[in-house]
């Protein structure tokens, strides 16, 4: 069956485009709706491990503050488009400056990391995020800015050509809950990116970041301009992490500190190193895989109330425990991600094979 | 026959110790120019102040006239000065092909809209790039390897390889790192060969090498340097037979 798909592109292709088209309906009349409501969860963590692979996977500059971007757009988005600044911009004039506004805070803070390497910037980047979320805490005097820790609310929904995203629609008998409308903005913002990302990767511009990855020094031999390759990385990765987060907050209507904590950066970055980095289809599995098992695993908790009359392993404890599991049996298992790229798994099979020669060399010379 | 490059009163100094000091030096465009010296006499430290990998604490290195010392090294790059890298610097995970692609970087312009819009330009630019990379790739004798792993290449062939990377950037000047080092004499033969072919295709070479023999029978001019200082310079014949080069090779009283 994949193999005759495989041969018809096109109709593979029809296919999948009828499945993404029918996925909220299957998925609200199969399992319910709350189940859109992680359907839209989905596509926008895939929106945001799509932003962190440009970053990690490409250019291989790690990033542990990603999700600041994704503060940053959905802030700004919460002050163009609310009552707090009494500013109710359309959602297309300000998610492009959104995701403008997060590009530029990529560049401010690639600019001085520029130096940095590995574990380093890992640190000064986990810093930044935590610098972002803990101004986001407490710039609430002496202007009132943030609103602080109570967050900010009545965020506008998302509304075209007069049509409010905000309110179910009744049609034809059946009621439509926002969320589903908000599936169609996040997949048509999700498959841009895809697109964009996969053009940039096989272009003149991700082969230099390729090469920045591998060597830095051999590839600013080539005529690369590593500091301004490095910050455009920055600002392209930070600026879909900006794009992610005006979606979210149109899509929630309220955000706080509490949404853009380090913890959200690290899961972020599971679900490309999870999924293969580098890799897009991979980023995408891991993205989808790391949103819908720990929502599936809420169904443990019901079913120990039908089975044992009370719960007796919590399902949110639980789902830490199989996230250890999961990233402990990938790393013996399938150490370049589950879909790993080309270059990722030669790199990791160029380790096997060396070590295997050493081995074989020492018993050698040991016969 | 024109200057090509001039190194003149470079000194470098890592703290207190003086890696090179107030070496001056002048290549001619179209000529093969050897740089010969014992270990840690200061080579491989002139080659990176020359492409902007180390800053020089005093003097200037000069390309077509054009002071480049303060330059960064990809816009050395682009002025035609390319090198290769003592201890092989690839790309080892990407094929020998994307390894050459890499080097045409300096001479193609795509940015991120192009790109990303894939226009008619890009697309022939892409095309012309590859094109570009595998005739290189013949050029230095690796056709039939194109798609392999870099670092699954021979050890020889990684040293072909670096110099077609090299060649990509159009380098009117090239400089080689020790391109012979490990190679038995076969192979070196053949790798003198290349360089044959490559000055006779326009290039000036410029080539640091520790095998006596091949320099000579190579170079046109050699200098020597020993100690960070240059000891001696001319051509290959004359230096040879100064004592104080023999005194730096061998040991003893100059």
């Amino acid at each position: 069956m994949l193999d005759s798909l495989r041969r018809r592109p096109r109709l593979a292709f029809a296919l999948l485009a009828v499945l993404l088209a029918a996925l909220p309906f299957i998925m609200g009349f199969g399992l319910g709706n709350s189940w859109v409501r992680v359907l839209d969860f989905v596509l926008l963590y895939v929106l945001l491990a799509i932003g962190l692979n440009i970053v990690v996977g490409y250019a291989g500059l790690l990033d542990l503050g990603y999700i600041a971007f994704y503060a940053l757009g959905a802030y700004l988005y919460a002050w163009l488009a609310s009552p707090h600044f009494g500013l109710h911009l359309p959602f297309w004039v300000v998610l492009p400056i959104g995701a403008a506004f997060a590009g530029l805070f990529g560049v401010l803070l690639g600019a001085p990391t520029l130096r940095l390497r590995g574990d380093y910037l890992a640190i000064v980047t986990l810093g930044f995020g935590e610098i972002i979320r803990i101004f986001m805490n407490n710039l609430n005097a002496p202007f009132n800015l943030t609103n602080g820790p109570q967050g900010m609310n009545l965020i506008d929904p998302v509304s075209v050509a007069g049509f409010s995203f905000g309110k179910t629609l009744h049609i034809f008998g059946l009621s439509l809950p926002p969320t589903y409308f908000y599936y169609y903005l996040f997949l048509a913002f999700t498959l841009l990116a895809i697109f964009i990302a996969l053009r940039l990767q096989d272009s003149r511009i991700g082969r230099a970041w390729a090469a920045i990855r591998e060597d830095e020094v051999a590839a600013a031999a080539m005529g690369i301009n590593t500091r301004n390759l490095k910050l455009l990385a920055f600002a392209m990765g930070a600026s879909f992490g900006g794009l992610a987060g005006g979606l979210f907050a149109a899509f929630q209507g309220f955000i706080s500190p509490e949404s853009f904590t380090l913890w959200e950066s690290i899961l972020v970055l599971c679900m490309i190193v999870l999924g293969g980095m580098g890799n897009i289809p991979g980023v995408i599995l891991g993205a989808v895989l790391l949103t819908m098992i720990p929502e599936a695993l809420r169904y443990i908790g019901d079913l120990q109330r039908a089975t044992l009359g009370h719960v007796v392993v919590d399902p949110s404890d639980l789902r830490m425990l199989l996230f250890g599991v999961a990233l402990v049996g990938m790393m013996l298992f399938r150490p370049a991600g589950l879909l790993p790229s080309r270059q990722r798994k030669r790199e990791f099979a160029a380790e096997d094979g060396v070590a295997e020669q050493e081995q074989a060399s020492l018993y050698d010379a040991k016969a | 026959m024109s200057v090509l490059l001039s190194v003149d009163q470079v000194t470098k100094r890592f703290g207190g110790l003086a890696a090179l000091e107030e070496v001056s030096l002048s290549v001619e465009s179209g000529e093969i120019y050897g740089l010969i010296g014992p270990n840690g006499a200061g080579k491989t430290t002139l080659f990176n102040c020359m492409t902007g990998l180390y800053t020089v604490t005093s003097g200037a290195v000069r390309l077509d006239g054009a002071e480049v010392q303060a330059l960064k090294p990809h816009q050395i790059v682009k002025r035609g000065f390319a090198r290769t890298f003592q201890n092989i610097r690839l790309f080892a995970n990407m094929s020998a092909l994307e390894n050459v692609m890499v080097g045409r970087h300096a001479r193609t312009r795509a940015n991120v809209l192009g790109a990303v819009l894939r226009c008619r330009k890009t697309r022939a630019e892409e095309a012309g790039i590859r094109e570009r990379a595998l005739e290189l790739l013949n050029y230095v004798g690796l056709g039939g390897k194109s798609r392999g792993l870099a670092s699954h290449l021979s050890y020889g062939d990684q040293r072909r390889l670096e110099i077609a990377r090299a060649l990509a950037t159009e380098p009117k000047l090239l400089a080689l790192d020790e391109p012979v080092a490990g190679m038995n004499p076969n192979e070196r033969q053949q790798m003198g060969e290349l360089f044959r072919k490559l000055r006779e295709g326009g290039v000036t070479l410029l080539l640091i090498e520790h095998d006596v023999k091949l320099v000579m029978g190579l170079c046109d001019r050699v200098a020597v340097l020993d100690y960070g200082r240059k000891i001696a310079e001319g051509p290959a014949e004359e230096v040879r037979r100064d004592p104080a080069v023999i005194a730096a090779y061998l040991g003893g009283e100059a």
